[in-house]
């Protein structure tokens, strides 16, 4: 199958979006990541996802699927011939489904609360109490999950390990950022080993954002009008990689994935995270 | 080994339904344990810690939570009467309007349900942007699911006796108002259907039971 049968539309800060190119990852397809500019929706976004006109979709010869979850199921449905994503057993899939749906739901809006929304002490000792209390439940979890393995999926990252690892980077930012500690070796060790196995993974490591830059973006969208196009020239063709740690293969070139050119990724006007901005999922 | 299913669940809760009508369509027996969600049961805490909420499914000891996950657990384990596509893109959308139906539809429903003056204009509005994606999703068909009742049927199956007792409560008119002629055809014909038909909570408490909660939300919100 070409690369352009299967395009992605999306941005490279978005941990949404990294869940559909970690699951294309690892059953090797081939994909045209199509990059939205931040802080604006293309027409061609709008079409494709008129429900939410959020990233990331899927364009997979004419058929169009939404939402990050769904995505990561529909291509391990359709790609069988590569490892699975999700368990066999119904009982660890619906193990996984459950707390890739409390990621979603209850989780990552908690961490969002510190990084974007909370002022003020009391708001935020809150968001970190919930937060804590989250990470507490993941660390069981993942006890249960991994069966000794490196991964909640056991010995291969799996579809708990793509809901949950897509967030490390932005967890990060947090950390950097609002100068706290999150994910803490001493509450839970198990998470902070598999995070370091989840960066390094075959399937991730090219597409994990480095948190210079992330904190960068968040800095741009967060407080100024100002432009930034000059540095953002540098990030022009996805040589994001080529500026960061050489932890990451700088395989722009790779065969596998073909980016349109980056749109400078500076929004002109700086929104915060919440609903009108197009990285949720 | 035989197989030990059971069900926690409320009286009215649409959720829980959804098991209901799963297990029915597939002719699997259950035991139902009854919750009073005011005065939780021991059980039930322990074996959903994280959200405290019906339905659990307890399968020979081990708990599925979460309705949407529950369904596709049901489908995955016993698999007479398919509920989800075989094709996976069908099967996507399918999974996509069924979280629509939990994360948009359903909320505004509820917000047009307990909302005043231009709040409620407001989410009357988008409760019509709603239904209409709905009513197109339908494409035609008796069912969501096609020829039969599916997954998202059953997802979406609430609407199919609710939206009424909410109409009955409020006096608004949702989908009574005729704008969504196969939506409506669609609520008879699933109403109708006998294995859903005989799970409906009975109509007069439901109307008691959702004054009640209304009116609840309405003296909280209500304005000083």
């Amino acid at each position: 199958m070409s690369t352009t049968d299967v395009k992605l539309l999306g941005g490279w800060p978005s941990p949404f979006v990294m869940r559909a190119r970690i699951a294309l990852n690892i059953k090797s397809v081939d994909y045209q990541f199509l990059q939205e500019k931040l802080g604006e929706k293309s027409e061609r976004l709008l079409k494709s996802n008129p429900v939410y006109k959020k990233i990331p979709v899927v364009i997979h010869a004419d058929k169009l699927i939404c939402e990050s979850l769904i995505i990561v199921q529909y291509i391990d449905d359709v790609w069988t011939s590569g490892p699975s994503i999700l368990p066999s057993d119904p009982y660890d899939r619906a193990i996984a489904r459950f707390w890739a749906a409390y990621i979603d739901d209850q989780w990552f809006p908690s961490v969002r609360g510190i990084a974007f929304i909370a002022e003020g002490d009391e708001a935020k000792k809150e968001a970190l109490e919930q937060v804590a209390a989250g990470l507490e439940l993941l660390e069981d979890a993942f006890t249960k999950c991994s069966k000794g393995g490196n991964f909640f999926g056991g010995e291969r990252i799996g579809y708990l390990d793509i809901a949950l690892g897509c967030f490390l980077a932005w967890l990060r930012v947090t950390e950097k950022l609002g100068n706290v500690k999150l994910l803490d070796e001493a509450k839970a060790p198990n998470l902070c080993k598999w995070a370091e196995c989840f960066c390094s993974d075959a399937a991730v490591k090219d597409v994990m954002p480095e948190t210079d830059w992330l904190s960068l973006n968040h800095n741009i969208r967060k407080t100024s009008r100002k432009s930034f196009r000059t540095q953002s020239t540098s990030f022009h063709n996805g040589n994001i990689r080529s500026l960061s740690s050489p932890t990451h293969n700088d395989s722009t070139e790779s065969k596998k994935i073909t980016t349109e050119p980056l749109l400078p990724i500076c929004p002109s006007n700086a929104s915060d995270l919440p609903s009108n901005d197009p990285i949720v999922r | 080994m035989a197989e030990e299913v059971k069900l926690f669940r409320t009286w009215s809760s649409p959720f829980p339904l959804r098991i209901v009508w799963a297990l029915k369509l597939k002719g699997i027996e259950y035991e139902t344990i009854l919750e009073d969600l005011q005065n939780k049961s021991s059980l039930l805490l322990q074996y959903n810690p994280v959200h405290k909420k019906v339905p659990v499914l307890l399968h020979n000891g081990k708990p599925i939570l979460e309705s949407l996950v529950i369904l596709e657990y049901i489908e995955e384990t016993w698999k007479q009467h398919p509920l989800l596509p075989e094709d996976p893109f069908e099967k996507a959308t399918a999974r996509f309007w069924a979280r629509f139906n939990d994360e948009e539809l359903l909320p505004s429903i509820w917000n047009a349900s307990t909302k005043q003056g231009k709040e409620q204009e407001e989410a009357i509005v988008q409760v019509e942007e709603n239904l209409k994606y709905v009513e197109e999703e339908l494409k035609g068909n008796v069912f969501f699911g096609g020829e039969t009742i599916g997954y998202l049927d059953l997802a979406f199956g609430w609407l199919a006796n609710l939206v009424s007792v909410l109409e009955e409560v409020t006096g608004l008119s949702l989908t009574a108002s005729g704008k969504f002629p196969l939506l409506s055809a669609w609520m008879q014909n699933f109403s109708d259907a006998p294995v859903i038909k005989e799970c409906w909570p009975p109509r007069d408490k439901l109307i008691i039971r959702y004054q009640a909660m209304i009116e609840k939300y309405t003296a909280v919100a209500a304005p000083k």
